[in-house]
């Protein structure tokens, strides 16, 4: 059984003059319906890359593409990295969606939003104009914006950041798409109207049956909706499991680094912080070895620093756990003081 | 809306008056005596008086800007003391003894030809300069625009007495494409559309090439800049073809700006393309203008061009401002 | 008593008038609404609230970047509230700000020394030993390399760019540092690195910091107290372990539900507030108690009368006319 969307070593660089960049580099994941896989990484990681990439969005004249990502259609499946722009084209909108970080810069700002909800409507679907501005209505309704029939007809600069990102959703999901990809979908929104949007989310994505990709900074985010999660670091993905299992059994020091830096709400004291010496790599000309290598704390650990010379593979550690590191379970779960079998 | 049109109608108004009032004033400093200036060989300090008293200019310049303005709306006599008596009808722009005829009268039959001239170089460039930097936009980098890089150069590097005299070489003098004794005549272009072709195709070519120019490169840059925009990505993930894309978000938005630029430069046009008028022999407003100012004084007549000229600027802007509300609805319901 | 803290905010308003488009009348946008705060020597107190709440006011208000509308601003014991500019400089060396965006609010035409410079130019100090050995010596504090001095900003990650502008903050050997959502720009990894300086700085310096932020777990993590304002007015005010082991005012309560816990058993356990709607404009705020539009608790008192905040314990204040019952988390 093949998962709705599965993506095989796709890798995006762009060429610049300062040298390749490697956005995403041999990235490999795959979702199927009604699942939430995260992707979480910090800025440059390249967790945006690769799913822009599957959407057919970069530039083709600049961007440098490998690999492929398969949609497993009712009528066969398709490899939207090999095909046809004009097939992808089609796909857009109709089998993929797309929810970008910021609702206001991404809705144009001259047409009222219904306008741009039938556009989208109205490039699958016969019906008149007033069809489309009724199914505009409809959608805006399903996302939850009060009085919708009364708002189709205002323009985005008439609604606050969350309900801008509602009408994202409601525009995304018209067509009813299989696979959305939102990325970064409510960093730029307050933090009482996150919990609005994430839930709508989730709302929508069990009443569609739809597959999500949550690109995220925010692991607090991830731990409140994801399945499964990709923890990217350099353009690779370096850790890969079930969300309980990064959570609680992390087995790469990034994520578990990650995990400990974040000050939490729920744990009152004034503890130090254990903050990731360093800075993030850029993702020019990278330096053999683990790309991670320059800031964790176990690199001594590895015998013959292997860490510097070569890069691990993305291995599977556990069951269904796959992680870009030479420590094995034991030596981290040693190392971190973590009890594998805890939890 | 309409409380702010009524409004900014107002506002208008004051500011011309403003602006006619100063200059009068101006025009009050230079050290040129008109009296003096129409003053025979044998110039008696009575025969400047009185000459003064003929061009009522022995008043204050209050009351002489005063004078001017009911004039305009009652029509105004001449020359007082004089042999007769001269009557100019509202609205009354003075009077010019030098020609001796009505401002209003010199302006009226002046005005047409500055105003082709600028309908048809402003249709020239505002085609010219959108559809280059619409290619060059698609084409970047590409041969197409280069060339139109290059065109963006030539154009708004080259001041149009260059270009204007190389036209009149070229096409006139050299190919013999326009008849020399037609240069310069007015052609109705209503009753005789290829006649005023024919006299008026390469003025406006001429006054069109920089601004095309200009717009060419401002087109250009402001499509790049919109395509990078996150709507424009966002129309690229509902699904829409590049064509559709392009004439619908890109556009859209690239153009708007253009709506503000154009109908100023129009505007500023209309007051007289000195230049061009001039090389091209054409007797608009703007050869009206620089020949009462260099060559006669002719006081009347240049208030009259410079009031003229800033009316065209004040109203436009208030034009373009509404027309802009219109456009943008972020501006119309903020 | 107010020697013994560095700032008190007494009945501070700051009013700004908007113009409406095409001359649609003038409204006043009541950004900060009367607020009572103080900020105790050597206490770090955090400000929180959702965009449009008024807490970056309130910084940039401390700071006079800003006139302030009404009230009191009283620094270190002296009334500076009408204090003119010239008058100000004094004062502005004790008090200095920290900006959100470390790329925009560094010049970029100017070394790291420069910059840092500028402050002792600007109030002509001249620190023990000398300018240079001076900005060495905050460069290495703040832990950048010292020898960096001649690069400038965009030479420097977003992290040490921060660490810049802690620097120039830092020159003037400050009693009060406002610091404006200092890390909310900066990666996840990094902002523990900066949050974790602040830490060390406030210890070896003895500072106070007005802590501006959205971002409730950082707050939390620094703090000493929390004020949680909400279109222009403080909600609730108490020390840190108090407010969030104890909140009483229904917003904070739903904020702190509303924010995420990178625990996915936790989460799935957690009983969410999800408010409706949005935040009501700050130019058109409801009437009587400002949360009431958004409030589950809403009755007919709260929406024709503005609760006052109320010391309900020594360290706790509270403005709610139906507060949460006590001793739930």
């Amino acid at each position: 059984m093949s998962k709705f969307l599965e993506v095989k070593n796709l890798s995006v660089s762009f060429p610049t003059e300062d040298g390749l960049v490697k956005a995403s580099n041999d990235v490999s994941y795959s979702v199927d319906r009604g699942e939430t896989l995260a992707i979480v990484g910090e800025s440059g990681s390249g967790k945006s890359v690769s799913n822009l990439a599957i959407m057919g969005l970069h530039n083709a004249a600049i961007a440098q593409i490998s690999g492929s990502a398969w949609l497993n259609l009712p009528d066969g499946p398709v490899d939207v990295i090999s095909a046809p722009a004009e097939q992808v084209r089609r796909l857009r909108g109709k089998v993929m969606s797309m929810i970008f970080q910021d609702p206001m810069s991404s809705l144009h700002p001259y047409y009222s939003v219904g306008n741009q909800i039938a556009e989208a409507w109205s490039l699958y679907n016969d019906g008149s104009k007033r069809d489309g501005m009724a199914r505009a209505a409809e959608m805006l309704d399903l996302v939850g914006i009060p009085s919708a029939k009364d708002r189709v007809k205002d323009f985005p600069h008439q609604f606050s950041g969350g309900m801008r990102q509602r009408v994202m959703i409601a525009m995304a999901l018209v067509n009813n798409p299989s696979l959305l990809i939102a990325d970064e979908p409510t960093t730029a929104l307050d933090v009482t109207v996150q919990s609005q949007i994430l839930k709508l989310i989730q709302e929508i994505q069990k009443e569609f049956n739809m597959a999500v990709i949550l690109i995220t900074h925010d692991l607090g985010v991830v731990a409140e909706v994801a399945d499964r999660v990709c923890v990217m670091y350099g353009g690779k993905i370096v850790e890969n499991a079930g969300i309980d299992e990064i959570f609680y059994k992390s087995q790469h020091p990034y994520t578990i680094g990650l995990l400990d830096s974040i000050p939490r709400v729920d744990k009152l004291g004034s503890h130090r912080l254990k903050a990731i010496p360093g800075q993030p790599p850029s993702l020019i000309g990278l330096p053999t070895g683990c790309a991670f290598a320059p800031r964790c704390e176990f690199v001594s650990e590895v015998a013959g620093s292997q860490c510097t010379t070569q890069d691990p593979e993305l291995a599977e550690k556990t069951s269904d756990h796959f992680a870009r590191c030479f420590l094995q379970p034991e030596q981290i779960s040693t190392l971190t003081g973590r009890k594998a079998s805890a939890k | 809306m309409l409380k702010y049109i009524s409004r900014r109608l107002l506002y208008t108004v004051i500011l011309l008056l403003l602006v006619s009032l100063s200059i009068f004033y101006i025009f009050d400093l230079i050290p040129v005596d008109p009296a003096r200036l129409i003053c025979s060989k044998q110039c008696t300090t009575a025969l400047v008086e009185a000459n003064r008293h003929r061009l009522g200019l022995d008043v204050s310049v209050f009351e002489q800007w005063w004078r001017f303005i009911q004039g305009l709306f009652h029509g105004r006599n001449y020359g007082e003391g004089g042999i007769k008596d001269i009557y100019c009808g509202a609205p009354s722009f003075g009077y010019s003894f030098n020609r001796h005829a009505c401002v209003s009268t010199v302006m009226a039959a002046a005005f047409p030809i500055t105003l082709s001239l600028t309908i048809g170089a402003f249709v020239l460039w505002l085609s010219v300069g959108i559809s280059l930097g619409i290619l060059a936009a698609r084409k970047k980098g590409k041969f197409a625009d280069r060339a139109s890089t290059a065109f963006v150069l030539i154009g708004t590097s080259l001041p149009t007495f260059i270009t204007g005299i190389m036209v009149v070489l070229f096409i006139v003098l050299k190919f013999h494409l326009v008849n020399p004794l037609e240069l310069g005549n007015w052609q109705n272009p209503f009753t005789n559309p290829l006649g005023w072709l024919r006299t008026f195709f390469f003025p406006c070519a001429t006054l069109a090439i920089a601004y095309a120019a200009t717009y060419t490169r401002f087109t250009r840059s402001n499509i790049l800049e919109i395509s990078s925009e996150d709507y424009i990505r966002t129309a690229r993930a509902k699904g829409l073809s590049e064509k559709v894309i392009l004439r619908k978000h890109t556009l859209r938005a690239a153009l708007a700006p253009i709506v503000t630029i154009a109908g100023l430069d129009f505007a500023g046009l209309l007051g007289g393309a000195i230049i061009t008028e001039g090389i091209f022999s054409l007797s608009g407003l703007g050869r009206l203008s620089i020949k009462a100012v260099t060559q006669t004084y002719d006081l009347p007549i240049i208030v009259a061009t410079t009031l003229v000229g800033s009316t065209f600027v004040v109203v436009m802007n208030l034009i373009v401002d509404v027309a802009y509300a219109y456009i943008d609805p972020r501006v119309r319901t903020a | 008593m107010s020697s013994d803290n560095i700032l008190e905010l007494h009945g501070l308003k700051k009013h700004f008038k908007v113009n409406g488009a095409f001359g649609r009348g003038k409204t006043v946008v009541k950004a900060v609404d009367g607020i009572d705060l103080v900020v105790g020597r050597g206490e770090t107190v955090g400000l929180v609230g959702e965009s449009g709440c008024g807490k970056t006011t309130v910084g940039r208000t401390v700071m006079k970047i800003y006139e302030p509308t009404e009230g009191k601003i009283i620094f270190d014991g002296v009334d500076i509230t009408d204090l003119k500019r010239r008058d100000m400089k004094a004062y502005r060396s004790k008090m200095q700000m920290i900006f959100q965006d470390p790329f925009s609010s560094l010049n970029p035409r100017h070394t790291v020394g420069t910059i840092i410079e500028a402050a002792y130019i600007i109030h002509k100090t001249e620190p023990v030993g000398g300018r240079s050995k001076a900005i060495q010596e905050l460069l290495e504090r703040v832990g950048l390399n010292p020898e960096h001095v001649n690069r400038f900003p965009h030479e420097f990650s977003g992290g040490q760019r921060q660490r810049i502008g802690i620097a120039r903050a830092l020159a003037l050997t400050p009693k009060l540092i406002v610091a404006d959502e200092p890390v909310s720009a900066l990666d996840v990894s990094i902002q523990a690195q900066v949050v974790n300086l602040l830490d060390d700085l406030q210890k070896e310096l003895g500072l106070s910091y007005l802590f501006v932020a959205h971002d409730l777990s950082v707050v939390q993590h620094i703090s000493d107290r929390v004020v949680v304002m909400y279109l222009g007015k403080i909600m609730e005010i108490a020390t840190t372990t108090e407010l969030f082991a104890n909140p009483r005012h229904p917003y904070t309560k739903a904020l702190l539900s509303a924010v995420p816990i990178p625990d996915p058993i936790i989460e799935r356990q957690r009983e969410r507030i999800i408010l409706t709607g949005d935040l009501p404009s700050p130019a058109n705020p409801p009437a009587g108690c400002v949360f009431s539009t958004r409030c589950w608790k809403v009755q007919d008192r709260c929406v024709s009368e503005a609760p006052i905040p109320v010391q309900i314990s020594p360290n706790h204040t509270l403005a709610c006319h139906f507060p949460e019952p006590a001793g739930q988390a």
